[in-house]
């Protein structure tokens, strides 16, 4: 009962014949050529499935409620348009990175990181002043709640890639800083667009939504 | 082959499979893709087939533990007004067997499977990203087991496989039972985005060279589409659970009603990704259907292509159904009649699908072997659920049966006929390739009509309870109201079908160590991973194999040609084009580490320690941060800076 | 319309031999008997479809072609054959779930429209009981009542529905379909009995614990019966006609009892349970736990828990001889 179906077909290495050389191919490569590049891509669309939820929460909840906001006055939003201006601003350096990695120019990119880092961790201090002007607490309604989860939600993605780019920034000053490390660079500022990008539909539906 | 030393450092770094040949290329190969064997090496293994061995393990060990709180269930309604379990352990039971079924067997079992073998039939040597993959399945062996450890220690969630608010809301469910259900959700479906990710990159970037789109599996094709659907459906649940955890623990209002939250809000969420979700468990099983037909009808399938685009159809689609789960909460009668409309349309693609496969075994000649029988039941049953299905999607109907054993019925058919059986089927079909030998053919015909006849004696008669108007969810029923006969019926049907299932396990028990030794493709299939030895070694494949054809061994007789030229120093493996699959690197994968082990335990305890103080997640940062650098520090071996 | 009842004989009437206390199968309203035709119709479709898929597939499974041919050689005329059947095939899929559809919505669109209704009740769903009022223009004509509705045969009922704290949902099968009551959101329900007769309903969302026993009872009586039942529970509780029943009633508004049950006519005055002005009227006992008997009365006061564990309402000690003054007075209020 327990005998094979048909005959089988011999996997041998006796018989294989070599028709492909591969030894001449580089050992790593940039965007699409890379598996991380698609990997990231992978995340951001998870991630921006849960922005694009969690913005449709806000809208679902803004148009269930006869008023908007549920709080006296709309969010303080200087120091919201500040960070996005400053997000803005930073697609430029991180172009720059993004170039100089491709280029493999240790120096430059070394000073791209810090750029970077230094940009990152100013929009962090930035986020955090922005929840002191939301004017409600996350505990008090439901307005209150989401504005506070969506900003908290970029937050986490500020923080991750902030983190990120310190760690390269510390591998490019050690004896590390060499070929795979660069595309690692290159992935680093792709989340970075990311990042940025993500920033402003939340910063319209946060700062102007309730003010419309 | 696992008894290999971890990675030798004095090898050649220049050395080439092409400077070896025969033996002494698989063994050096061997040694360096192999994992170690002391404890900390096992636990450190990143080999796809290690891992998904243990995830397929992992999986049937969670449909066990789900199937015996349904056999607990069924004992109970078995007769009317009985005391075998008292409402509270009965809710408890119903959803542990949802969740677990639903979140710790049905998305896995699709994603284990994958694991294991789609690296195999791309022609690669490991999946894309193996240490997330390591660490996906660690994060999702302790969610698990954190749910089972909870319902061991009595808080075991209570609220149902949806947790609907306000029901398990702050204030209707005080205690830790629905944050016990939220962060196994948030947490498990982690793993389950992580290998979805794997999953695509592994089949746009790592095909073996010549394996362009339109010769890839059908197989392949399924779990690739059904990581996409993972990647746009799971955050849904995890905002849902989300935003649950926080209403509960620290107090936001986003479903209270009173601050201008919603309940409807978590059902929209829920069901958003929850109709996807059950496409997630059925697109499996036609993948293991499309992979088993063609071997067992021995004819190519017919009607590729329609097959891929009702695939991918089938994945637009299940995102625009989820409401056709909430026709009696009152929303607008067109909106609603809308959702009838896109859920009655995914019988097109669905019943394409049906009709290319029977094409297939029309014009083939049946091998009457265990799998076919299991597709042939999947067939039967899976049918009947689909068209079970477009009742429910008629808004009217759905009033009168929507949480009735009516819909209980439904799901069991279209879930165990959709996944279960195919499954089973796979399982006979690959189990030769997972360990080298053959399950037995004599109990495997005593499985599949135990497990046939037994579930159709438990489950047909659930329609008919539940147009005599049982509601499910229901611990217990009067004897006037007439269910006790059907209910009792159900019930032997049940024990049935679980003697089918210990007929199974004895089949796997005894053929690991008695089975025939079967050989690299005992079938005689036509698609890659039998051309691997059974089971695989630990790089897959000597040489690249170089795909000519969608069914390679079919169309090389002669044995596969092959592409050369990838170290045998440390691990490299062939980085392709995404439509073509031209070869563009030689990239090295990750050695063994432990780190993921570190970090999902780091993670895990955070979300534990979250339920009992939000400042948990404080605590957990440093630690996580810590495996997470642990984990990406450079090695410092020249192909890691390479 | 007698091929209309010829279908549903054939298709119910091996069920109908079963009992039917609860089932769509048993419809005694226009509403539930057009559901049940529109089911009928969708199984009689979709069961001649599996049929047929059933034996499609018996036989393609004959081998057709000869043992150990190429798996990769087919005959392009079976292939042309196949591509035009299986086209065939998807597009008739298409104009069934078409037909499929329309039906659906039209049925969907007389089922669900805003006729005008002849009386409103109002139903609260509460963990795990359902408390009922009826409206009315006059204030003083209004009352509440609990787990027994009452409604006029022959005259369009509007029921509206909502929610004191988690999601339940209204189900009576002979009567019409089921709509969830949604604490924050309003629904409403629509129906005409057309025989006198009393039909059971179940809550049919999982609403917690004793989601299992949360039934009720629609009692169709005939216009004038409707009438005299209504006229009855406007008015305030029948004074007690023994000298134990007068102690009871005394024990009852000392007791915690009155902190959450109403008896009008009385000082107990409590809102957080069911309105037991004329609990004798109905039937049964704690949402259909019980059969309404003294017996039983006094069994619930004794233990509510362990006739349905979890129930909110508590166990008060009494002394043996108030539990059985509180019992008589209860058992005398109709
Ligand atoms: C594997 C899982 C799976 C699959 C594949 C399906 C498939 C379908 N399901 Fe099912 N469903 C569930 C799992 C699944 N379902 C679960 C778990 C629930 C309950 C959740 C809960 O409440 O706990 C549920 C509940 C559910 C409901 C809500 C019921 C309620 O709660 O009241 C509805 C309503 O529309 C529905 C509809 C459908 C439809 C239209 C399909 C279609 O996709 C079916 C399509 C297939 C066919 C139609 C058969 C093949 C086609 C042919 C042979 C062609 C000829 C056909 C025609 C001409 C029609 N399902
Ligand atoms: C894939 C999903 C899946 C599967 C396979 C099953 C399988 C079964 N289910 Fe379940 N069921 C659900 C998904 C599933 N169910 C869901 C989502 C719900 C809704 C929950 C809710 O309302 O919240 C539900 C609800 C549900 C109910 C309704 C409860 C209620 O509403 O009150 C009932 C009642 O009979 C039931 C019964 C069964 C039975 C008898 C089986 C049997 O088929 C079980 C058979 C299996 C076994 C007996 C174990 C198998 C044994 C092995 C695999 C051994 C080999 C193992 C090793 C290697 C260790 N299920
Ligand atoms: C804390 C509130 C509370 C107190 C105190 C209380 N009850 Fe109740 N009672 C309830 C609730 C809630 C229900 C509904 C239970 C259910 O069916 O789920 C109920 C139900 C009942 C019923 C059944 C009503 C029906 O319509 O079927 C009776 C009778 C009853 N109570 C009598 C009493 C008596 C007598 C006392 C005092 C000894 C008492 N109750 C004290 C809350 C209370
Ligand atoms: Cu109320 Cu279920
Ligand atoms: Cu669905």
């Amino acid at each position: 009962m327990n005998a094979p179906v048909t005959e089988t077909r011999p996997s041998g290495a006796d018989e294989q014949r070599n028709a492909y050389d591969l030894s001449r191919l580089p050992t790593y490569g940039f965007g699409a050529k890379s598996p991380m590049w698609w990997g990231t891509l992978g995340f951001f669309a998870i991630e921006g499935m849960g922005f694009a939820l969690a913005l449709g929460t806000y809208l679902y909840l803004l148009q269930l409620n006869p008023s908007w906001p549920l709080a006296p006055a709309p969010p303080d939003h200087w120091a919201g348009t500040l960070n996005t201006v400053l997000l803005l601003a930073s697609l430029w350096p991180n172009r720059v990175a993004d170039r100089n990695a491709r280029r493999q120019d240790l120096g430059r990119v070394r000073r791209d990181l810090i750029v970077m880092s230094l940009v990152g961790l100013a929009s962090v201090t930035l986020r955090l002043y922005e929840f002191t002007g939301l004017g409600v607490s996350w505990d008090q309604n439901a307005y209150g709640s989401i504005t506070w989860v969506l900003l908290a939600l970029h937050l986490t993605h500020l923080v991750t890639d902030v983190g990120d780019t310190l760690v390269l920034a510390a591998l490019m000053f050690t004896r590390h800083a060499t070929g795979k490390r660069f595309s690692d660079v290159g992935d680093n500022a792709f989340y970075w667009y990311f990042v940025v990008l993500s920033w402003l539909p939340i910063y319209l539906a946060v700062y102007w939504l309730p003010r419309w | 082959m696992s008894d290999a030393a971890p990675l030798p450092r004095d090898l050649p770094r220049d050395l080439r499979d092409t400077d070896l040949d025969g033996p002494a290329l698989s063994e050096r190969l061997a040694r360096i893709w192999g994992t170690g064997r002391g404890v900390i090496a096992r636990l450190s293994s990143v080999d796809h087939k290690v891992i998904g061995r243990r995830y397929i393990a992992t999986a049937f060990l969670f449909l066990f533990l789900g199937g015996l709180t349904a056999i607990v269930m069924r004992l109970q309604l078995a007769r009317p007004e009985n005391g075998l379990v008292g409402p509270d352990t009965y809710n408890q039971l119903f959803t542990m067997h949802g969740s677990t079924m639903m979140f710790l067997f049905g998305v896995p079992i699709g994603e284990a499977m994958a694991v294991y073998l789609v690296p195999l039939m791309v022609g690669t040597r490991n999946i894309a990203f193996p240490r997330l993959n390591a660490f996906s399945y660690w994060v999702y062996l302790s969610g698990g087991l954190f749910l089972w450890i909870s319902f061991l220690l009595n808080i075991g969630p209570d609220v149902g496989w949806f947790a609907y608010v306000p029901l398990s809301g702050p204030e209707y469910s005080p205690g830790k039972r629905a944050d016990v259900w939220a962060q196994m959700i948030t947490f498990t479906e982690l793993s389950g985005l992580a290998v979805a990710v794997e999953i695509i990159v592994t089949v746009l970037k790592q095909r073996a060279p010549g394996m362009t789109l339109d010769r890839i599996p059908l197989f392949v094709w399924a779990l690739f589409v059904n990581s996409f659907i993972i990647v746009f459906a799971l955050p849904a649940v995890m905002l849902a659970s989300t935003f649950l955890i926080l209403d509960r623990l620290i107090g936001t209002q986003l479903f209270n009603p009173a601050e201008g939250g919603d309940a409807l809000l978590f059902q929209h969420l829920f069901w958003f990704f929850g109709h996807p979700e059950v496409y997630i468990i059925f697109l499996p099983g036609t993948a293991f259907v499309s992979a088993i037909i063609p071997t067992f009808a021995r004819r190519e399938i017919f009607g590729y292509l329609a097959l891929v685009l009702s695939l991918i159809a089938t994945g637009f689609l299940s995102f625009g159904l989820w409401v056709h789960h909430m026709f009696t909460t009152g929303l607008p009668q067109l909106g609603a009649a809308f959702f009838t409309a896109s859920s009655m349309l995914i019988a097109i693609p669905n019943g394409l699908q049906i009709f290319c496969w029977i094409a297939t075994l029309w014009d083939g000649r049946p091998v009457w072997r265990t799998p076919l029988l299991f597709v042939c039941g999947f067939f039967f049953v899976f049918v009947a659920g689909g068209l079970s299905g477009i009742m429910l999607a008629s808004v009217p109907i759905d009033t009168q049966v929507h949480d009735t054993y009516f819909v209980v019925a439904h799901f069991h058919y279209v879930l165990i006929g959709g996944n279960v059986f195919p499954l089973l089927g796979a399982i006979y079909y690959w189990f030769p390739k997972f360990t080298g030998r053959l399950m037995s053919e004599r109990l495997g015909r005593w499985n599949f009509w135990l497990v046939f006849v037994g579930f159709n004696v438990a489950f047909f008669p659930m329609h008919i309870s539940g147009l005599m108007g049982m509601p499910r969810r229901v611990y217990t029923y009067g004897p006037e109201m007439g269910w006790g006969d059907l209910q009792m019926l159900s019930t032997a049907g049940a024990l049935v079908l679980f003697s089918g299932f210990l007929v199974f396990f004895w089949n796997v028990a005894a053929s690991l160590r008695r089975g025939d030794i079967a050989g690299p493709n005992p079938w005689g299939a036509g698609t890659l991973e039998w051309a691997a030895a059974s089971p695989p070694a630990p790089q897959n494949f000597d040489r690249i194999p170089l795909v000519t054809h969608r069914e390679p061994l079919w169309a090389e007789r002669a044995g596969l040609p092959v592409a050369t030229g990838l170290s045998a120093a440390y691990r490299e493996l062939v980085v392709t084009s995404v439509a073509e699959a031209e070869p563009q690197l030689r990239e090295a994968s990750p050695e063994p580490s432990i780190w993921p082990l570190v970090a999902a335990l780091a993670v895990g305890a955070t979300f534990i320690g979250s339920i009992f103080t939000p400042h948990a997640v404080l605590w957990g940062l440093p630690p996580i941060a810590a495996a997470l650098t642990g984990w990406f520090w450079p090695k410092g071996t020249p192909e890691d800076e390479a | 319309m007698s091929a209309r009842r010829g279908l549903v004989v054939i298709l119910v009437v091996p069920l109908a031999s079963c009992n039917l206390v609860q089932s769509p199968l048993n419809p005694v309203s226009p509403q539930a008997r057009e559901l049940l035709w529109l089911f009928v119709v969708f199984v009689a479709v979709l069961g001649a479809i599996w049929l047929a898929v059933m034996a499609t597939l018996a036989l393609s499974l004959r081998p057709r072609r000869p043992a150990g041919a190429d798996p990769l050689a087919v005959d392009p005329a079976y292939e042309r054959r196949a591509v035009a059947l299986v086209t065939g095939l998807a597009i008739v899929t298409g104009l069934v779930v078409l037909v499929l559809t329309g039906l659906s919505y039209a049925g969907q669109r007389r089922l669900f429209g805003e006729e005008q209704a002849g009386i409103t009740i109002r139903v609260l769903g509460h963990q795990w009981w359902w408390e009922v009022r009826y409206e009315d223009a006059a204030p003083d004509r209004v009352f509440t009542t609990a787990n027994e509705i009452h409604v006029p045969v022959g005259v369009p009922v509007a029921i509206s529905l909502d929610s004191t704290d988690v999601i339940h949902s209204f189900w009576v099968p002979s009567l019409m379909g089921k709509q969830d009551l949604i604490p924050g959101r309003s629904n409403a329900i629509r129906f005409t009995a057309e025989r006198p007769g009393v039909y059971r309903g179940q809550c049919a969302e999982f609403c917690g614990m004793q989601h299992a026993r949360m039934s009720l009872l629609v009692i169709a009586d005939e216009p004038a019966a409707f009438a005299r039942w209504r006229d009855g529970q406007v008015a305030p509780r029948r004074e007690p006609a023994s000298e134990e029943a007068r102690a009871g009633e005394a024990a009852f508004v000392a007791a915690p009892c009155a902190l959450c049950h109403q008896v009008r006519g009385t000082a107990a005055a409590g809102r957080n349970g069911p309105e037991l002005t004329h609990l004798a009227s109905r039937r049964t006992l704690a949402a259909g736990s019980l059969p309404l008997t003294r017996g039983s009365l006094a069994a619930w006061i004794v233990d509510p828990h362990g006739i349905k564990p979890g129930v909110n309402m508590p166990l008060i000690p009494l002394e043996p001889d108030r539990l059985n003054t509180i019992s008589a007075y209860l058992a005398g209020l109709e």
